[in-house]
């Protein structure tokens, strides 16, 4: 257990790290998400496609390869960032194309009824989506939103494949300096799961409070 | 200049979705000033024709007027073109309809509800809308629940705010779809009393309010309207007077849907 | 820089060859992911505490944290307690490890979309619990998770990519050894971008088809 301790101070640096990226990513989530989503809801074909050609691509390869064409044929092309900025912006843009779904369907989800009633009142369109249905879609959206959080954390794991020195790549060094292979990815794996936890509970708590009431699950007779 | 043109004019109206026909070449005209009464079965068309008159739905072929505007449309030379959004909404800004599910915005009080549209839409005084939010709410008898969110009020606490709230935009004509319909029967009574308070000048200074009422509630109908008409299969089977059509309907259609109703 | 399509074309066949293992370690490791999930799934719902708890941690543990990580971690740790096999198996196995927390979620929202009335009724009928579960439960349950089991699907095949970290030869893999060969990177990405893409896209809208067709059928 003691020979565990030392491995810890590398391993948290390697975290803090990987927090800054998931934070970073996060925050690019949410304008992403809302502009592609918002797009996608548009009449006019010009705005829809671009948010749709989009979101596709992102979801359609991998991160992993997101990363790759991102760290190394960007530059190519003129546009150099440093390998974190690229990780923060690569699982920013991914989680905002997923997001994106996520802002359209709580969106459309919001009932008719409301849409009705702000017409008849003569509210013009954008003032409806600012003021009634945005203000409902987006306690839907809460708890997608989360577990898309909880997918860029794990996805930072793979930023450590352009050389960013965040918690996977800390683990893969001392793996190679010290031999103790199990432990070292035990702890990494629980180190991730720490990080994760809160928003984990956020995302059930939030899940509770929308589904209280159902009637769901088996009797017990 | 005395207003001639009539509250809500429909000209040879169609309206189908997908292969129903809802709306099979309507013609209304109603004037201002009247309580028409709109009865028949569900599906003959009642709900879709008040929609048309906000333009919730659009025609598929004919005209909509509100007084005298064209609502939806404008003239170009000799054709009908779709009206853009600022003046469909000047045209509309005389309508205000109450829903049958009531459709109140869950996530703000009572008084919130009222005052949102005057707010940013007429561009009122904040203590102008609320003031005036206050005295609608006193008028419909809920003046103990302006900090109310919908989720604590009853359905016809609901629905009275619901109409408080369309008054709130000073509207010339009023809709009501079928408002007490998802009511239970305890609380239908207090909705009515409203709405026959807004019939008889009582809730509005200036009196005069043109309403069209589509309901189940044959007494209430008889009670308040000038005129009532019966609608079946998309079209106006029927258009006279409520002591005609309660007592005397000249259609056998009309007398075979009074005698299921009335059966009870 | 621009796009050499003579070289695209030449590492083409090597690319679409390696993409039979991206194939192959989908398919073995869904297989292997749906049949976890429902054991997990059926651990979960289970009346002994003890297996439910179990369940519920693994599912917790496993679905939170990276792939990645627990791939290295079977990759290197396996051979230690005498299990030797080549990294494709390691992979399919991680696959369908990992996925398994997937799945046995999608397995438990099935069962629990299903109206608690129906329990009620056919407790009501004296159904024997086994008999509940194959005739009345389960026909219901398994209509709506289509379409989500469908969907992990096409995200292990995207995720297979993250086999090549453990030298598997499939798409990513080739693609990133060509480039280490030929110091191009631009025309193998895409290439294997664009595959991925193809599948997916198709993917989805097989599956959209499928909702299509269930929901007629059954809704």
């Amino acid at each position: 257990m003691a020979s565990l301790f030392h491995l810890l101070p590398t391993l948290l640096q390697g975290a803090a790290i990987t927090v800054v990226i998931t934070v970073g990513a996060v925050a690019l989530m949410v304008p992403v998400a809302f502009m592609a989503g918002l797009m996608r809801l548009s009449a006019t074909r010009l705005v829809r496609w671009p948010s749709v050609v989009f979101v596709e691509i992102f979801r359609g390869t991998s991160v992993l390869v997101q990363l790759f064409m991102f760290y190394y044929v960007l530059p190519l092309l003129g546009v150099a960032f440093d390998p974190t900025l690229t990780a923060v912006i690569v699982l920013g843009l991914n989680a905002g194309a997923y997001g994106s779904e996520v802002v359209r369907a709580a969106t459309t989800a919001v009932a008719r009824g409301q849409w009705d009633a702000a017409t008849a009142l003569n509210m013009p369109k954008w003032l409806t989506m600012r003021r009634v249905i945005l203000p409902q879609a987006i306690v839907m959206m809460l708890p997608s939103f989360g577990n898309l959080a909880v997918q860029a954390l794990k996805d930072t794991a793979l930023a450590s494949l352009i050389t960013i020195q965040e918690l996977a790549s800390n683990g893969r060094v001392l793996v190679s300096e010290t031999h103790q292979t199990g432990e070292v990815y035990i702890l990494v794996l629980v180190i991730y799961f720490i990080l994760a936890y809160p928003l984990i509970r956020l995302v059930r708590s939030i899940e509770r409070h929308v589904t209280r009431g159902m009637m769901l699950g088996p009797v017990k007779p | 200049m005395i207003e001639e043109n009539a509250a809500v004019r429909l000209t040879a109206v169609r309206k189908a979705f997908g292969q129903h026909v809802v709306l099979d070449g309507v013609d209304l005209e109603v004037p201002l000033g009247q309580k028409l009464a709109v009865i028949g079965r569900s599906g003959s068309g009642k709900t879709t024709l008040l929609r048309l008159l906000l333009m919730l739905d659009r025609p598929d072929s004919g005209t909509v007027e509100v007084i005298g505007q064209l609502l939806g449309q404008k003239r170009v030379g000799d054709r009908l073109v779709k009206d853009d959004e600022q003046h469909l909404r000047k045209v509309r800004s005389n309508i205000g309809m109450v829903f049958q599910h009531f459709n109140l915005f869950p996530h703000m009080t009572a008084l919130q509800n009222i005052t949102e549209a005057p707010i940013h839409v007429l561009n009122q005084p904040v203590s102008d809308a609320r003031d005036h939010a206050r005295e609608l709410l006193g008028l419909v008898g809920l003046s103990s629940k302006a900090d109310s969110y919908p989720r604590q009020l009853s359905g016809g606490e609901q629905q009275r705010v619901a109409i408080a709230r369309a008054l709130a935009m000073k509207p010339r004509i009023m809709l009501f779809d079928e408002v007490t319909s998802a009511l239970d029967p305890e609380v239908i009574g207090e909705v009515l009393d409203v709405i026959r308070n807004l019939a008889r000048g009582d809730l509005t200074p200036e009196g005069g309010m043109t309403m069209i009422i589509v309901t189940h509630e044959m007494s209430f109908a008889r009670d308040i309207a000038d005129r009532v008409i019966f609608m079946d299969c998309g079209a106006i089977a029927e258009d006279a007077s409520p002591e005609v059509i309660f007592t005397n309907p000249q259609q056998e259609r009309t007398r075979s849907f009074l005698g299921s109703v009335l059966r009870r | 820089m621009t796009f050499d399509v003579t070289y695209a074309m030449q590492i083409l066949p090597t690319l679409l060859s390696a993409s039979t293992v991206t194939f192959e370690a989908t398919v073995l490791g869904f297989i292997l992911a749906l049949g976890g999930g429902l054991v997990l799934a059926l651990m979960r719902v289970s009346s002994v505490r003890v297996l439910a708890r179990l369940a519920g941690w693994y599912i917790q543990c496993v679905r939170n944290t990276p792939f990645i990580i627990q791939l290295f971690f079977l990759f290197y740790v396996l051979p230690d307690y005498g299990v030797r096999v080549d990294a494709l198996t390691t992979g399919i196995i991680g696959l369908g490890l990992h996925f398994s927390s997937f799945t046995a979620e999608v397995y438990r929202a099935g069962i629990e979309g299903v109206p608690r009335g129906q329990w009620e009724a056919a407790v009501a009928l004296n159904l024997s619990v086994p008999r509940a579960w194959w005739r009345i439960i389960l026909p219901q349950a398994i209509v709506p998770i289509i379409p989500p089991l469908g969907n992990y699907l096409i995200g292990m095949f995207k995720d297979s990519a993250i086999l090549a970290t453990i030298s598997v030869t499939e798409l990513l893999g080739a693609g990133l050894s060509e480039a280490s060969l030929s110091f191009r990177y631009l025309e193998p990405l895409t290439i294997v971008g664009a595959v991925y893409l193809v599948f997916s896209l198709a993917g989805a809208a097989a599956i959209r088809r499928l909702e299509f067709l269930l929901a007629r059928r059954y809704a």
